[in-house]
């Protein structure tokens, strides 16, 4: 009997194509959209996992932070308050710190042979950065703590870089140029991918003394940054209030026997940061589905409007079928399965189109996306569930009829 | 025993506050093999008695068997199971489903039998077509046909069951007078092969197509005779 309804639902569905198609259109709009919405949220959420995974160890970074003089302050990074000094403090007097690597940044052209490249980020650091970043040299060697003791010219380059400047040809041992200086290639870094803001393998790091002395030709030796390595998440915690009571004893910030002055630097923790970044994108994820649905409801009334009008429009037809025999149960599975059918069919073709326009916001926007079988479950079920919720009253209504009353009904 | 037995048959609506007393004690009894006509003017209770006889209404007191069966204590799925298997209803206006082929529209009462293959029901609906001579019109939907044809295809979906009893409201008021005589001697045919038929209508020749002719007033059974001079259709099988 089922199988019999089924038949005479998709008959009557296909005796009013149109009609059929521009109510199925509806939930077809509803699920695209939510199959949509969850597929760039959930792509977005991934996206900031991958990047909390080539992070490397838990790790703070120390910044240079605001200063005064007198009462006028001065926004953040106007002075640069980190020494190499501040690194050796860290690494004697902060028992939780595992590792310190300093980090100073600047802007080169790589010009190698005839060609050139401008890294996205060219960075000197000493050996430790490496080792806390858990950034593997995949051909060659890192260069060492003696390197930075002596300010050589040898440079690190990134997957990126060794790809669009020597394309097939081995980098290591190649002889580049960083404003006119020569260097020597000595390791090429292993794939990290890209994060939200850039691509991390577009990068060459070299010896951070070599860069403050050689690239920027200055004599002051402060940098521009400090990242601690931690044994684990938890002791991020004990690890801030050690950097901050070593930091600001060096940089004698309190006085004695009243409040001193404010922090001179700045402590932050990238997974923090990052995990906060997640759950945005969680919320703003299910928002965006929530809203989907939204069209997926109105998807629902719109099954309910057109098989309202279809029970009215075949009053009639009801009427003749108890007379031939059909039960209310009947005349119920009917108008049910027609529904269903509609809702079903429409969310099938809402998964596909979901999925299409999903992808290609992935091509179009470069937006990571992923459509999970989970969401196409619930998709299928909520749509399957819409031609249930709605469209059980038409069909109760077309149920109740009195067959005398129906087939007379003009 | 009687294939119709009805009793002081009383029917009584409430339309808004007013009370229509449509039957009113009406005992009647219908053998196996009939052929009734049943007259009688606008609001004389004939339609509601007909819908009683159908199954389609309950009386409001009295009594109404149907092969044995008491059809005024059934359940509604009951009923419904009655009318599937043991009554062929034929409308004044035809009731076909519009955009459905002619053989569909005469398996329509077989979907809801249980249990018939689908074979079965295609074979079944093929015979009851050609029962009334539309063989060659299977594949044809309404729109397609005369209106003729349509009560003939009306007729076979009545048929395909292979009824009992055969019911017809006004089978003809909708159809000239030249197919009114082609669909009355396809009834009588049918009658001559056994169908007990029972129908409506408000001429007297129509009704002179019929063995026995009942005429109702006021809710009451006034008339119930043989018919003298019966007409008999000149042709069985009406040419098409």
């Amino acid at each position: 009997m089922t199988g019999m309804t089924f038949r005479i639902a998709v008959r009557a569905l296909g005796r009013n194509k149109v009609r059929s198609s521009l109510t199925m259109l509806g939930v077809i709009i509803g699920v695209a959209a939510v199959i949509a919405m969850v597929a760039i949220g959930s792509g977005a959420t991934e996206s900031v996992k991958k990047q909390m995974s080539t992070m490397g160890q838990n790790q703070l970074m120390v910044l240079p932070g605001s200063s005064s003089s007198g009462a006028v302050m001065f926004g953040s990074g106007t002075v640069q308050t980190l020494t190499p000094k501040d690194a050796a403090a860290i690494r004697r007097d902060c028992p939780s710190a595992t590792s310190v690597a300093i980090v100073v940044r600047t802007r080169a052209q790589v010009v190698w042979g005839n060609a050139n490249w401008a890294p996205n980020s060219v960075q000197g650091c000493s050996p430790e950065f490496l080792v806390i970043r858990d950034w593997p040299v995949t051909e060659g060697d890192a260069f060492t703590e003696a390197d930075v003791n002596a300010a050589a010219q040898v440079c690190l380059v990134g997957q990126t870089v060794a790809d669009n400047l020597f394309g097939t040809e081995s980098p290591v041992g190649q002889r580049v140029r960083l404003k006119n200086l020569p260097f020597r290639v000595i390791g090429v870094l292993g794939r990290k991918g890209a994060n939200t803001y850039q691509d991390q393998d577009d990068v060459v790091l070299l010896p951070w003394t070599t860069v403050k002395k050689k690239l920027q030709g200055s004599s002051f030796n402060n940098v521009d940054q400090l990242m601690v390595g931690a044994e684990s998440a938890a002791a991020l915690v004990p690890l801030e209030a050690e950097i901050r009571a070593v930091l600001r004893a060096s940089h004698k910030l309190d006085r004695e026997g009243g409040p001193g002055a404010m922090d001179d630097f700045q402590i932050r923790n990238m997974a923090e940061f990052l995990a906060a970044s997640a759950q945005l994108t969680t919320i703003m994820s299910g928002l965006l589905a929530a809203i989907a649905s939204v069209s997926l409801l109105v998807g629902g009334i719109g099954i309910m409007n057109i098989m309202l009008v279809s029970v009215t429009e075949r009053t009639r037809e009801i009427g003749l079928r108890m007379a031939v025999g059909a039960t209310s149960g009947d005349v119920l599975s009917q108008f049910l399965v027609e529904s269903i059918v509609l809702s079903g069919i429409g969310g099938v073709l809402g998964i596909a189109a979901g999925a299409g326009g999903a992808s290609a916001v992935a091509k179009l926007a470069n937006w990571p996306v992923i459509v999970s079988p989970t969401a196409i479950a619930v998709a299928v079920a909520f749509s399957g569930a819409v031609g249930v919720i709605f469209g059980f009253y038409p069909a109760w209504r077309a149920s109740r009829l009195d067959p005398i009353d129906a087939l007379r009904y003009e | 025993m009687s294939l119709i037995e009805i009793d002081d048959l009383r029917r009584t609506y409430t339309m808004g506050d007013v009370l229509v007393h449509a039957l009113q004690g009406v005992s009647l009894r219908v053998d196996a093999g009939e052929f009734v006509a049943v007259m009688g003017s606008s609001g004389s209770g004939k339609s509601t008695l007909m819908s009683i006889l159908g199954g389609l209404d309950r009386p409001t007191s009295g009594v109404y068997r149907l092969d044995g069966a008491d059809m005024a204590s059934l359940p509604r799925r009951a009923l419904a199971h009655v009318r599937n298997q043991k009554i062929g209803f034929v409308f004044q206006s035809f009731n076909l489903l519009a955009r459905t082929s002619a053989l569909e529209n005469v398996e329509l009462p077989l979907l809801y039998a249980r249990g018939i293959s689908g074979r079965e029901r295609h074979e079944r609906a093929r015979e009851a077509l050609a029962r009334v001579g539309l063989a060659d019109r299977a594949r044809h939907h309404p729109n397609q046909l005369s209106g003729g044809q349509q009560q003939r295809v009306a007729i076979a979906r009545a048929l395909v069951n292979r009824p009992s009893l055969v019911l017809a409201d006004e089978p003809t008021g909708n159809l000239d007078s030249k197919v009114t005589a082609e669909i009355m001697a396809l009834l009588q045919a049918l009658n001559d092969s056994g169908v007990t038929i029972v129908f409506v209508t408000h001429e007297s020749d129509v009704a002179q197509y019929a063995k026995r002719k009942l005429t109702l007033k006021d809710g009451l059974l006034v008339g119930d005779a043989p018919v003298a001079g019966r007409t008999v259709a000149a042709v069985a099988e009406p040419a098409r």
